[in-house]
């Protein structure tokens, strides 16, 4: 599951309010290199949550990766940043992109009811009971 | 990439070793499987650059089709586990990468308007009654362009009604009619291989703000029970 995929997941349960962001808890992550599409970032960036990503790269133990507060698009977009090693860009596209969780679980912030990931798939199931 | 070349790569993936009937699961064949998103992909620019959900992914056809044609992140969802790691399998094998989710659609909780366009080929209702319409109806409320789905040409107006109805679309339309080849997958399957009619719908979600405009290609079939 990349955090891409975090970013958009909410919890359903019975007596969740917003059900979001889901709390990651991770065992087991891994980096797979994607390509750098700054056009994709931009298109993607308004509809990304941040704080759910930062506090996403907090739960994997990377607190340097993102700064508290979202950069400004200028400085995200800025010419040639894509081709700067540690620039803003490159650290939203790997965050977001390149970061696998394999093994962990996703937490409801209201209810605290766990959804685990398992090989990489979060298991969003619910019982009848708490539908 | 070809038409041609990608129906071959499709040809190749593992499909249901062992369907479960309650859940409709019905391979979608290399032919369907690779109309669609080329369809979406070179008539509407809906597939490359984009993010893409296949609902009710399955094995990963339709998701790994997007994948191959270049669609920027791809989401599986499913309610099957088994399915789930076999679409896995069938990515890791095209070195695809395609992000998988394990959930029911009536439960699936969506925030924000991440996903530009939802294909899928959706249980046609025959098991459970109205799970088509809540694909849809959940596919209009995640994508921003566009949702691309599978219907028998026979419930052709029920579809265009039902949808009209219950999911508020700003447009919804027939692109073609398709021929699913359906191998006998169950028991109860009296014939080999039978050739079922199905469309090709491509429905527009309201916040786009379009004319509301709703209309069927004429030609043969047009609207009528086949």
């Amino acid at each position: 599951m990349r955090l891409l995929t975090h970013n958009m997941l909410a919890s359903n349960v019975r007596g969740a309010t917003t059900g979001y962001p889901l709390t990651l808890e991770v065992t087991k992550w891994c980096t797979k290199e994607v390509e750098l599409n700054a056009d994709f970032i931009r298109g993607l960036l308004p509809k990304i949550d941040w704080r759910a990503l930062v506090a996403a790269t907090r739960a994997l133990g990377l607190p340097e990766l993102l700064p508290e507060d979202q950069p400004p698009e200028e400085e995200i977009f800025a010419e040639g940043a894509a081709d700067v090693e540690g620039s803003a860009i490159r650290r939203i596209h790997h965050a977001l992109l390149e970061v696998h969780v394999q093994e962990g679980s996703l937490v409801c912030p209201d209810t605290s009811r766990c959804f685990p990931i398992n090989k990489g798939i979060p298991n969003m199931m619910l019982h009848e009971d708490e539908v | 990439m070809k038409l041609k070349q990608l129906e071959g790569l499709l040809g190749g993936l593992t499909q249901f070793p062992d369907p479960k009937v309650e859940l409709e699961q019905y391979p979608t064949g290399p032919h369907i499987a690779s109309r669609m998103p080329y369809t979406a992909e070179n008539s509407f620019d809906d597939i490359t650059g984009k993010v893409v959900a296949d609902f009710g992914c399955g094995c990963g056809t339709l998701a790994v089709a997007s994948a191959l044609l270049d669609a920027e992140r791809v989401l599986g969802i499913d309610i099957d586990p088994q399915s789930l790691e076999l679409a896995q399998e069938n990515a890791a094998d095209l070195e695809l990468d395609i992000d998988l989710v394990w959930s029911d659609m009536k439960n699936l909780n969506l925030k924000g308007i991440h996903v530009d366009t939802v294909v899928m080929n959706p249980p046609f209702g025959a098991r459970r009654k109205g799970a088509d319409m809540e694909f849809l109806s959940m596919g209009l409320k995640v994508a921003s362009q566009a949702v691309y789905s599978l219907h028998k040409t026979s419930t052709r107006e029920h579809i265009m009604k039902a949808a009209l109805r219950g999911c508020n679309p700003c447009s919804a339309e027939v692109l073609c009619e398709l021929r699913y080849d359906l191998p006998q997958t169950y028991k109860f399957h009296k014939k080999k291989e039978v050739n079922i009619a199905v469309d090709l719908w491509r429905f527009v979600p309201n916040a786009q703000q379009q004319q509301l405009a709703c209309y069927a290609p004429s030609g043969p079939g047009d609207g009528t029970a086949t």
